[in-house]
């Protein structure tokens, strides 16, 4: 019994078959508790009203949009050493997901933005580093796009996603050095004296569990759709040779 | 190697080979920049080493399609991938190809647009230092780039959409350095990390580019 079973496109879709309602419900339970408590159950922070309300869209959406990148950098490279399928599909799955996770911090951002600061978008290394993650996750789709042959485009997007981790790291330290910014700092961490108060932080607790159950459960899902889209892919390569 | 480099070179000089189109695009981005942001010069000044640096930066990606595209149509890609040197060095000439008909007439065309633009006195040493440390990385990460699209049709547009988010801190360390230095400020922090840049993207990406290439002739 090892991880390595999974590899195997059949052993996948046996067990995300059970795993998969399993963790879309769990998903839809944390949604919901975190975001009716975190929405109508806490009180307006004095300073920012309700607006502060958005943190429980906009963190978890950014924490996933940067552990989706994490998560197709470690398939990728599974895919690149042990050369298992299933592993460059899920790449494949994750990356629309996390486009769009990118895609929400950046909107809750502008609309919280916008009340607080003034301003709907700023040059701040924090904000700056999302739109270039942004366009890293654009250029991967649109290179699994581009190329026909399957493996090929495992390969190369692969190789993308190795080289553009580290440009996107570089990136991050680049726009730091190049702007200081109005965003806060880190206010969740968990070996630091000041966080942000538990009223906020127990339901955005719930919201975080919440999007990564979704994640997991969308990428399943997409992969499952991908193994079953290559597969009518071979029949109908059987039926044109026989 | 020499002979490989030699070859590249003479292709790009002779008449098609889009020697000059770099350096024409370099001078029309810097040209129409007045004409958008209006004739003052104080104005002008101020935003002269940002203009350059992304006028540089985009008429390195307008040939950087021809790195690959010529060779692996007329099939001596697949001659040099069994050719008895290793594909990285084949990727290497290439960016130094490129960088030669490229990197270096920009870098050299550059102090002339900058009095186009009112670049104030004293920049002009910071503007060749940091386009020649910087134009290396432009090339190589661009080829990188072209390696990856080598086998596509119309592969252009999107090896423009995969390089950019690439050229990000090239170009905000290069664009830093010299706006530094122009204000008299200490810049070594970013010249330092621009060169560490070049020589880091020189020491590794041959490597992915080269694994690339192979994919794409497979």
């Amino acid at each position: 019994m090892s991880l390595w079973e999974y590899a195997n496109p059949k052993k996948f879709m046996q067990t995300s078959q059970v795993l998969l309602p399993y963790f879309a419900v769990l998903a839809a339970v944390c949604l919901v508790i975190g975001l009716v408590w975190g929405f109508f159950f806490t009180t307006d922070d004095y300073r920012q009203g309700a607006t502060v309300k958005i943190i429980y869209l906009h963190v978890p959406a950014a924490m996933m949009a940067i552990n989706a990148w994490v998560m197709m950098l470690i398939t990728s490279l599974v895919w690149l050493v042990r050369r298992h399928h299933v592993s460059a599909l899920a790449a494949k799955a994750a990356a629309p997901i996390g486009l769009v996770m990118t895609l929400i911090a950046l909107i809750t951002g502008a609309v919280w933005g916008q009340p607080m600061w003034g301003t709907w978008w700023v040059w701040d290394p924090r904000l700056t580093s999302f739109l270039i993650l942004f366009l890293f996750y654009l250029g991967y789709i649109a290179l699994w796009e581009a190329v026909e042959n399957p493996d090929t485009a495992a390969d190369l997007t692969s190789i993308l996603c190795l080289v553009g981790s580290v440009f996107a790291l570089l990136s991050r330290y680049a726009v730091n050095f190049w702007n200081q910014g109005l965003h806060q700092g880190a206010s969740l961490s968990l070996d630091e004296e000041t966080n942000v108060h538990n009223e906020y932080y127990l339901p955005l607790l719930f919201c975080i569990a919440g999007f990564v159950l979704l994640f997991v459960a969308l990428v399943l899902l997409r992969t499952r759709t991908e193994i079953r889209s290559r597969r009518i892919q071979a029949i109908m390569a059987r039926e044109r040779l026989g | 190697m020499i002979a490989l480099l030699i070859r590249d070179l003479r292709q790009a000089t002779r008449a098609g080979g889009g020697f000059g189109l770099a350096l024409a695009f370099f001078l029309i981005v810097t040209v129409l920049v007045p004409f958008g942001v209006g004739p003052e010069s104080a104005v002008l000044a101020r935003i002269a080493p940002g203009v350059l640096w992304v006028g540089a930066l985009l008429a390195c990606l307008l040939s950087l399609d021809r790195i690959f595209a010529l060779d692996f149509e007329d099939g001596s890609l697949d001659l040099l991938a069994t050719a008895p040197i290793p594909m990285e060095a084949v990727v290497v000439i290439k960016a130094l190809a490129h960088w030669l008909v490229t990197g270096v007439p920009l870098t050299l065309a550059a102090p002339a647009l900058g009095v186009l633009l009112n670049l104030p006195q004293g920049g002009y040493g910071w503007l060749v230092l940091t386009l020649a440390l910087g134009t290396p990385a432009l090339s190589m990460i661009g080829t990188f780039g072209a390696a990856l699209t080598v086998g596509l049709k119309r592969g252009g547009l999107l090896l423009s959409l995969l390089v950019l988010p690439l050229y990000v801190p090239t170009l905000i360390f290069g664009a830093e350095a010299l706006t530094r230095g122009l204000a008299g400020l200490s810049n070594a922090t970013p010249l330092l990390m621009l060169a560490g840049i070049t020589f880091g993207v020189i020491a590794i990406l041959p490597f992915a580019a080269a694994a690339a290439i192979r994919i794409n002739l497979r």
